[in-house]
């Protein structure tokens, strides 16, 4: 057929990884039905707490938490923004999807940013972490839900899964980034003074690089929430399962709603996000304030 | 009393394999032959030693390894060979938590560009120190606020550093340094990001600070002037390796080569030297219980015009002059002729040369230079002290030319001389004649 196939014999990539994971499903099962019931667990219950009040007044605690986090103007707009949301009928699958996105997030954070740290101390983990992540980021984020779904079947647990490995990568190389560019010269004030690497890493170099860090969580979260999105392919509840349904049975009004129930949370989310990492930026939240007013008590108060 | 620190051929070479590179520069391999092989030597066959109490002060441009030479001394880097010893210890025969505990504990180090951590408040970061050892909170505080009070910064503690100038910043600095409580202290050119009007208040602070405190002060910087300044006693590097150690003076006056007379010339010497290194020993003096005759006589024997005479716990009585002398000879008077018109004029051994010009020029009389105690100690006449400048700007150009005009003197030096560009061409002039 192709002259090629004679000087290149086909090597079965796939096929042996196949046999591998077929492997892992026959004899570490129990791993994943480990997996598949906390993630169940956490992601149905944080559902229904976020559900356990009418919608509009989740509405409010929302907002509120913008105004305490951010600024009054992020407040306003999740009013409205969450208002239409549930207007369109979509708050249960955002409430869904936002539960399925901050687990993943949550997951991929604890993974990754230990991940980072040593990839920061270490050269040879980071030179080993690097072309992984690369890896990780690059194949088509389609293609983790195959295996995801021959260890958890349909449902929310493959999603969460995929979406776990798929927003990993940013988070593990800003903590990396982050402890790595924090000035040599405030990190040889630690070693000068006689700190251990651990008081250097906890009292020097992870505070100076919580703001990318926090950068990087900023990252998780939307790759979770594209993720998500993804994750309705196989059955996760949420938004991302209201877009498929639109895409196989051509409804527009559907597909519309339910993508803009995924921009709202985006957008909430990440300004949220970001305005943690950075909270010198925000200077009229709700938090710079009761800070600014303990420090001046404080002063005064000498 | 034994040397703080002390240093035996200490190498440092970066790069693969350097104990190589050592024994290519023992062999008499130069800096550049190990470039060529991928090898850096900063630092080349160092050795010094810190007495307790002094500041010394290592002074080197960029690249010259003073850096590398103050980071090895605390075990920030290793040395590649050669022997550091911290009071009696050997630094690189200790195991890592031995290192730590000698920083707890030993030596504490003020940084360039301050390395503050900007996440802690003033108070925290001048007790970052004794955090890191393990003190106690009210303890640590306690002692960060009292040397906060040290360098001038009482109050600031709930402050961030970045509510701070530069200048404080660098107070903060010093105070975390000065809390850790170790007797010696590392600077890392400390100074040289300050403007200059707040450096020299630095420098005059640490000076004073130095001699209530009575640390040990290895002090690293660029500036000639700041380590004349503050300096006990100086190293200079060059390329790696240390080409002189002394006194500032020894320094000006007996540069060891060519490099470091080419770095003195921009010092203002006057400001340097100080009375007691001019200073000459007249050829007689003379008693206060003394009568004229005998003045005369001396004056006659030595062939100068005036005569110190000293009472007998060997302060300064006054100043004799020949005309006077020879009059009260003449008339003959008992009494020794004080002169109303020349009144003595009495400097302190330590007075700078800069602040003698003044007093020379309203005095006819010799400078009388006297000890701590006030005891005579040598004159200063104005001949001397024109002579010593000259002297010393001989040292700064180690290539007297008398007959063909200096080869890079006029164009380079008179820019860079500054204060002294006009006495050292008159020296020239002189020469050339």
């Amino acid at each position: 057929m192709n002259p090629d196939d004679a000087l290149m014999p086909r090597i079965p990539i796939g096929e042996w990884i196949d046999t591998g994971i077929d492997w892992l499903k026959a004899n570490v099962s129990w791993l994943f039905d480990l997996f598949s019931m906390v993630m169940d667990f956490l992601i149905g219950g944080l559902t229904d707490l976020l559900m356990l009040a009418p919608a509009l007044v989740m509405v409010v605690v929302f907002a509120l938490i913008a105004l305490v986090v951010r600024s009054w103007k992020l407040s306003l707009a999740t009013l409205i923004g969450f208002a239409v949301v549930v207007s369109m009928e979509q708050w249960e699958t955002m409430m869904q999807t936002m539960a399925l996105v901050l687990v993943a997030t949550v997951f991929a954070v604890v993974i990754a940013v230990p991940l980072g740290i040593l990839a920061a101390v270490s050269s040879t983990v980071s030179a080993i972490v690097k072309p992984v992540m690369d890896f990780m980021q690059t194949m088509p984020a389609f293609v983790y839900l195959i295996p995801a779904v021959t260890f958890f079947s349909i449902g929310v647990v493959p999603g969460v899964f995929s979406t776990i490995i798929f927003a990993l990568p940013p988070g593990v190389r800003m903590t990396e980034l982050g402890i790595r560019q924090v000035d040599g010269e405030t990190v040889e004030a630690g070693e000068a003074f006689g700190a251990t690497r651990g008081q250097i890493l906890r009292g020097i170099q992870l505070p100076l690089a919580i703001p990318t860090i926090m950068a990087g969580v900023n990252q998780v979260i939307m790759l979770s929430l594209s993720m998500a999105v993804v994750a309705g392919m196989v059955g996760a509840d949420g938004l991302g399962k209201e877009v498929v349904q639109a895409i196989s049975t051509q409804n527009l009004p559907l597909g519309v709603e339910a993508g803009l129930g995924v921009v709202v949370l985006a957008v909430y989310l990440d300004r949220l996000t970001a305005a943690l990492g950075n909270p010198s930026a925000y200077p009229t939240s709700l938090l710079a304030l009761t800070q600014r007013t303990i420090a001046q008590r404080a002063t005064t108060g000498i | 009393m034994p040397p703080v620190i002390s240093a035996e051929g200490l190498y440092k070479i970066f790069g693969r394999r350097p104990q190589r590179g050592v024994r290519e520069l023992q062999g008499g391999r130069s800096r550049e032959d190990l470039r060529a092989q991928g090898l850096t030597a900063a630092v080349i066959d160092a050795s010094f030693s810190v007495d307790p109490g002094e500041i010394f002060v290592v002074m080197g441009l960029s690249g010259s390894g003073k850096s590398t030479l103050i980071r090895m001394v605390n075990g920030l880097l290793p040395a590649t060979a050669g022997e550091l010893r911290i009071g009696d210890e050997v630094l690189s025969k200790m195991s890592p938590a031995q290192v730590r505990e000698v920083r707890r504990r030993r030596i504490s180090m003020v940084f360039q560009n301050f390395a503050l951590l900007p996440h802690r408040t003033v108070g925290e970061n001048a007790a970052y120190g004794l955090e890191v050892s393990g003190m106690n909170r009210s303890d640590r505080e306690k002692k960060a606020r009292e040397a906060l009070e040290m360098v001038g910064l009482k109050g600031w503690d709930g402050y961030r550093p970045s509510a701070l100038s530069g200048g404080m910043q660098q107070r903060v600095g010093l105070a975390r340094a000065l809390a850790s409580g170790t007797d010696v202290m590392l600077m890392d050119e400390a100074f040289s990001a300050l403007d200059p009007l707040i450096r020299r208040d630095m420098q005059d602070q640490l000076v004073d600070l130095q001699q209530r405190l009575e640390k040990t002060i290895l002090f690293i910087t660029h500036d000639l002037n700041e380590a004349m300044r503050i300096g006990d006693r100086i190293a200079m590097m060059r390329d790696g390796r240390i080409v002189q150690v002394g006194t500032s003076e020894e320094i000006l006056n007996e540069p060891a080569n060519d490099y470091v007379a080419k770095f003195i010339q921009d010092v203002d010497r006057t400001r340097v030297l100080v009375a007691g290194a001019v200073m000459e020993q007249p050829p007689e003096t003379l008693g206060a219980g003394q009568g004229p005759r005998t003045a005369h006589k001396l004056l006659r024997e030595t062939q100068n015009s005036w005569l110190v005479v000293l009472e007998r716990d060997r302060t300064p009585a006054g100043v004799l002059w020949q005309d006077d002398v020879a009059e009260a000879v003449r008339v003959g008077q008992e009494q020794l002729p004080w002169s109303s018109e020349h009144e003595m004029a009495v400097v302190s051994h330590d007075t700078p040369v800069a602040e003698l010009f003044g007093k020379s020029a309203q005095h006819a009389a010799p400078l009388v230079v006297v000890d701590d105690e006030g005891r005579f100690a040598g004159v200063i006449p104005r001949v001397t002290l024109l002579t010593a400048l000259g002297v010393i700007g001989e040292g700064a150009d180690p290539s007297p030319v008398p007959d063909v005009p200096p080869p890079e003197a006029p164009g380079g030096s008179a820019a860079e001389d500054g204060q002294l560009a006009p006495t050292a061409d008159d020296r020239r002039g002189g020469d050339a004649r």
